[in-house]
């Protein structure tokens, strides 16, 4: 018996390929024009530092990713990120003056971690449990996680006084100077104040610990069942749910994963900007949904991948890096991003409506 | 298929004076069901006969309040569907509960996947067993689906019900219930839903089908079972009646 579908339909194939690179290219079609247009965009430097600068964005939004994915979406997570990052850099001051870094970072992370963790779990229990929409969970929590960051700083920024804190945040791997040549880790010694500025550093500590966690998300979303089910509870909860997939426990892993993302990326915050901050996170809920959805995921759930994640997040990153570099006002940045955002998820509606005819 | 039943074989299932009350309705009164290896039974009734609720105390949806249900002679009690999946009791939904956005492979083995690891760090799916068992069981069945790892969004009617009886097969099941397996087909692929009970039946794996559909029933059954308000009112070979007869039963005038 032969079960043949009808011929693929030309226009659906182009939609369907459409929507799968015009990221892609219009991220070539962006670094293009700013290379072309825009002076010194194109050179070692700037790229470490859009990368660096897209560190904190990329991190919650890899949470993000699996979120939408699993048919729901995370409104709390910049002001988890905010909570976080207040908490830890409060923990960070409290240590005795002479811990060692490693401690003092890994003390504020696991203390982020843990409020943040809080946080993951109240909303997965509230969605997966109770079957609060995503949307109104997730809500609330917004609330909760900005009230107590606002309340544990008074309001105001956290500077956190830790030696060699800011080395860490801003450091690179390598070191290169013209007449002293390459160091690892360290800048050479013996460089005078003025010397500093000719020298170049390679992988940023930030963009490190990026793609580390990148990989890692990426593995687990494509190639494990923790990941596969993520996918199969976006599509259909219920056929999920028949087939014995454990649904209630991966939407909560899932909640807190998001959670544990935005504290991470609240920790990178601490390090990179030496103080901690309730609001630190705030524009990345339209940032980290924009980069998801730039990146292929639909709002239905059930698609979606880290690495179009990437992607999102390198045109919101390049995006604004390029606008600086053209001296045109950075608060454009938003307004573009609010369009892309639109476009994506327009491609996104098209994909579906044809699916379903 | 008469004769079967009569040579002694023994019942793949046998259901024994099942019955099941929601408040004072009863649902299902005090009604028993045989099932031979190899048998296509339609269990036919208007809606509110009890048909549903017959099959879900089957399928283990429904806890039965009275009865016993006895699995190749041995007495089971399931508290969940899953219970009933793991004894090889699968049940096809009218929905069939596929995820339209993954593929027929990964559909297959939705909830059991088969991992290996790799590098020895994690497990990882093991999609190329996935592939090659999804088409040995696909071949099993007659079925020719190109490319398996296109996502179910983009098969046919046909396809999916292919898919999701293949996946009812994998599992080695002992029973398969189908709940309007046609409803939602047009009319060439309500022909291949009927060819592939009768390669189900041809392998020996015997068939509870729900049906609204009188053509349904007499392209596939063997045997009609006939429900009225929670009561059997009627177990008859399919050769032996007419559309007419069954619709007299349904509704009680015969």
């Amino acid at each position: 018996m032969r079960l043949q579908t009808g011929e693929i339909r030309s226009s659906r194939f182009w939609l369907d390929t459409l929507s799968k690179i015009w990221a892609w290219l219009f991220l070539l079609g962006m670094v293009a024009f700013f290379s072309v247009a825009g002076d010194g965009f194109l050179t070692p430097f700037n790229i470490q530092a859009i990368l660096a600068n897209m560190a904190i964005l990329m991190i919650i939004a890899i949470g993000q990713t699996y979120v939408i994915i699993s048919g729901g979406i995370d409104l709390s997570v910049g002001w988890v990120m905010g909570m976080a990052a207040v908490i830890s850099a409060t923990v960070m001051n409290r240590l005795p003056e002479s811990s060692p870094l490693w401690l003092v970072v890994l003390s504020g992370l696991f203390a982020g971690l843990l409020a943040a963790w809080i946080a993951g779990l109240v909303n997965g229990i509230l969605i997966a449990r109770l079957n609060v929409p995503p949307f109104i969970a997730t809500l609330g929590m917004f609330g909760i996680a900005r009230g107590i960051g606002f309340l544990l700083s008074g309001g105001m920024p956290v500077p956190i006084y830790v030696r060699g804190l800011g080395f860490l945040g801003n450091g690179f791997l390598l070191y290169h100077h013209p007449t002293a040549g390459w160091s690892f880790l360290s800048p050479p010694p013996g460089l005078a104040q003025a010397e500093l500025r000719n020298l170049t550093g390679y992988f940023p500590f930030v963009v490190i610990v990026m793609l580390v966690l990148l990989v890692i998300a990426h593995i687990t979303l494509s190639r494990t069942k923790f990941g596969l089910h993520t996918y199969a509870i976006g599509g259909n909860k219920e056929a999920a749910m028949r087939a014995g997939i454990p649904v209630e426990r991966r939407l909560v892993a899932i909640y807190l994963l998001s959670a544990t993302f935005a504290a991470i990326a609240g920790i990178v915050y601490n390090v990179r900007f030496t103080n901690g901050a309730a609001n630190a996170g705030e524009a990345m809920l339209l940032d980290t949904v924009a980069a998801v959805v730039i990146g292929g995921a639909s709002l239905f759930g059930g698609a979606g991948t880290v690495i179009g994640t990437l992607i999102g997040a390198l045109i919101i990153s390049v995006l604004a890096n390029g606008l600086v570099i053209l001296r045109v006002n950075p608060f454009w940045q938003f307004i573009a991003v609010g369009i892309v955002i639109i476009i994506a998820v327009l491609i996104d509606q098209a994909r579906e409506k044809f699916a379903q005819e | 298929m008469m004769e079967k039943q009569n040579t002694g074989t023994q019942p793949v299932l046998q259901a024994v004076n099942l019955t099941k009350r929601f408040g004072g309705l009863v649902a299902v009164n005090n009604v028993s069901l045989d099932i031979y290896p190899g048998e296509v039974v339609a269990l036919a009734g208007d809606n509110g006969a009890g048909k549903s609720t017959l099959i879900k105390m089957i399928s283990g949806v429904y806890r039965p309040d009275a009865g016993h249900i006895y699995l190749e002679g041995r007495e089971i009690t399931m508290a969940s569907p899953l219970e009933a999946r793991s004894l090889g009791i699968e049940t096809i939904y009218q929905d069939l509960a596929l995820c339209e956005n993954l593929d027929a492979t990964v559909n297959i083995f939705l909830g059991r996947e088969p991992t290996k690891r790799l590098l020895g760090l994690f497990k990882q799916v093991d999609r190329n067993l996935m592939l090659a068992e999804s088409n040995k069981v696909l071949d099993r069945l007659d079925i020719h689906i190109p490319n398996l790892r296109r996502p179910i969004r983009q098969m046919s009617g046909g396809q999916r019900q292919a898919v999701a009886i293949a996946r009812a097969v994998y599992w080695n099941a002992r029973l398969v219930i189908m709940d309007e397996p046609t409803a939602a087909l047009g009319v060439p692929e309500q022909r291949k839903v009927h060819e592939l009970i009768h390669t189900l039946k041809r392998q020996n794996v015997p068939v509870i089908i729900i049906s609204h559909n009188l053509q349904d029933i007499f392209a596939v059954a063997d045997r009609i079972v006939v429900m009225r308000r929670g009561h059997k009112v009627g177990d008859v070979p399919a050769g032996e009646v007419t559309d007419d007869d069954l619709v007299a039963m349904m509704v009680g005038s015969a």
